[in-house]
């Protein structure tokens, strides 16, 4: 039995991995292989980069003042704590996260649930619904900016009338529509491969036993879906969290900072700042912050595998 | 359409009018990008108009005129990045996710946690070092940057998905292969590989769609010579301000090769990241 964390249980029927129970040294080197050429090449991809930042950081380094750069311990860490700037791209990245993931979640939900059924025209509409994932997001980001959210020839003002400049009157929540727009659709698959694993009879003697579809719904189908729920969620912070495409093509984190989230300010401070050392306690900073977020995300992942590992 | 179907009395709204409004729905979420569409094909002057316009004469102008302005060596370097860093993705992937799933041995979920925890890094973080990485070793505005980022980018989310789908192989036919006297790679290639095919398949259509739309590495390291198209629209907005027909066209011939394999592929998508993610 391997240290999976899935529980012991789960294992011995569905692997063969119960007779590598007492792996000898040289067996399980040879065990390990296959998986060192991906696993040395990703330490050496994403690991090393990130120690160079953490060095980065603790020196005083900007591009434009030539023979600058000295060490400064953690002056540069003082300094992101006291800059109001950081703390407000800190927020508008919370926000813009908690807020894109909650609602391309509950519209995912709801348009995989209008697709989970026969109807005339089914794949047509999977596929529209699907496209919005598969274009760029800086098409997308540009196609709002202009089409969509221009005060003279947009859209919006067409259908809702006035002369509003979305982009500087609601920079965030702009921004935010373009990524809910171009994430939903990922959710949607998600949640749809999970409507469609869902086993038939269940659904079926539910209907016979006189459940109305409200009741089917948040007694079968919201605890199967579950699961599905809460990858949809991780993978999709994940990339939401790093959104950067959207702000930089449609408000340049501006009016102000009103729209900057941590990935373009830090972005700003490094490529138009050229503070390569308080741009890297940023960087360090944030994956700190991630990681303790992350921590309960995966151990929540885990639970869910394990639970899964042990019914099946 | 309504009339038809009468059978079940207890609803008030019949099949026909959810149909109805999943159309509707499904229309209004992707109108920007029917405009898109419809803008690609205008003259600069009906595209600029108020109130928008929704009849006029189409021409192919706009995409002769992305065309003339050096579009396509970008979609060349993103063909090249994309295809090379999937294969890339698949020859470290395959081999990792058999060790994870069919030959686990002490360690492997700290190792399959470790490659989830990457994910988790803010790419943000790393951009500075890769910068100056790269500057150093000459491969600033350079394809190859691109494709061993975007390997590594995708590397970790692919294992995860193949694993689940090695997971699915059934466990007499590996052992009857071993008992058979089959070597490693022999019962990878002969047993395994084509039981798991298809969620390769689904798990490389991901990869695809990831480094094809890949934004912040390609804008920040790259420039005219291995800018990929993301990097194109980028720059056509900044050098010539706004032409909307033609910045639609632009945005149509970029994001079409993804679309139509996505489309062509969508069972696959929804298949591979199910597995990939649940089992």
């Amino acid at each position: 039995m391997s240290t999976l964390s899935a529980p012991a249980r789960s294992a011995p029927s569905k692997t063969s991995t119960g007779k590598a129970a007492k792996p000898r040294t040289s067996g399980s080197w040879k065990r390990r292989l296959p998986l060192m050429p991906a696993l040395i090449f990703t330490i050496a991809v994403t690991q090393l980069p990130f120690l160079l930042t953490v060095f980065y950081s603790f020196q005083s380094w900007n591009l434009v003042r030539p023979g600058s750069r000295h060490f400064v311990g953690f002056g540069n860490y003082l300094d992101v704590f006291a800059d109001s700037q950081f703390r407000g791209a800190m927020l508008n990245t919370v926000v813009l996260t908690i807020v894109c993931v909650f609602i391309s979640l509950v519209l995912g939900l709801a348009f995989a649930l209008l697709l989970d059924r026969k109807f005339l025209g089914r794949g047509v509409v999977r596929t529209l619904l699907i496209t919005p994932f598969l274009i760029l997001p800086a098409a997308g980001a540009l196609l709002w900016k202009t089409t969509m959210f221009h005060p003279r020839f947009g859209l919006l003002n067409f259908v809702f009338g006035g002369d509003t400049d979305w982009l500087s009157a609601f920079p965030l929540a702009s921004v935010m529509a373009q990524i809910i727009w171009q994430w939903t659709p990922f959710m949607m698959l998600l949640i749809l491969a999970g409507l469609q694993s869902q086993p038939k009879e269940v659904l079926e003697a539910a209907s016979v036993d006189g459940a109305g579809r409200v009741r089917t719904f948040t007694a079968i189908t919201l605890p199967h879906l579950s699961r599905y729920l809460q990858l949809a969620t991780l993978l999709g912070a994940i990339y939401i969290v790093n959104s950067f495409d959207a702000i930089f093509l449609m408000t340049q984190g501006g009016p102000g900072t009103a729209s900057t989230n941590l990935p373009y300010y830090i972005y700003q401070r490094a490529f138009e700042g050229f503070d390569i050392g308080q741009s890297s306690a940023m960087g360090v900073i944030v994956v700190i912050l991630t990681m303790i977020v992350a921590t309960f995300a995966l151990r929540l992942m885990f639970r869910t595998f394990a639970v899964s590992g042990g019914v099946k | 359409m309504t009339t038809a179907i009468q059978r079940k009395p207890k609803r008030k709204l019949g099949p026909g009018a959810l149909t109805a409004a999943t159309w509707i729905v499904a229309i209004l979420f992707v109108f920007p990008l029917i405009w898109m569409v419809l803008t690609a094909f205008k003259q600069e002057s009906d595209a600029f108009t108020d109130p928008p316009k929704l009849f006029f004469t189409p021409t192919l102008d706009q995409f002769a005129g992305v065309i003339e302005r050096g579009f396509l060596p970008y979609l060349g370097n993103s063909a090249f990045v994309t295809v090379l860093s999937t294969l890339l993705v698949l020859l470290f992937g395959v081999p990792a996710a058999y060790a994870l799933s069919l030959a686990p041995v002490k360690g492997t979920s700290n190792a399959l946690g470790f490659f989830l925890s990457t994910k988790m890094l803010p790419i943000v973080a790393a951009i500075i070092p890769l910068y100056v990485i790269s500057q150093n070793v000459q491969l600033l505005d350079n394809v190859w940057a691109l494709v061993i980022l975007y390997t590594a980018m995708n590397l970790p989310l692919a294992i995860w998905m193949m694993r689940s789908f090695f997971l699915e192989v059934p466990t007499e036919m590996i052992e009857a292969a071993r008992v058979d006297g089959a070597s490693l790679p022999t019962l990878l290639y002969k047993v395994i590989l084509p039981v798991v095919a298809p969620g390769i398949a689904a798990t490389a259509l991901i990869c695809v769609i990831f480094s094809w739309t890949e934004f912040f590495y390609a804008v920040n390291l790259t420039a005219a010579r291995a800018g990929t198209v993301p990097v194109f629209l980028v720059g056509f907005i900044t050098s010539e301000g706004l032409y909307w027909a033609q910045l639609s066209a632009a945005a149509l011939l970029a994001s079409l090769p993804v679309m139509i394999v996505g489309w062509i592929a969508q069972n696959h998508l929804v298949r591979g990241l199910s597995m990939g993610a649940v089992k």
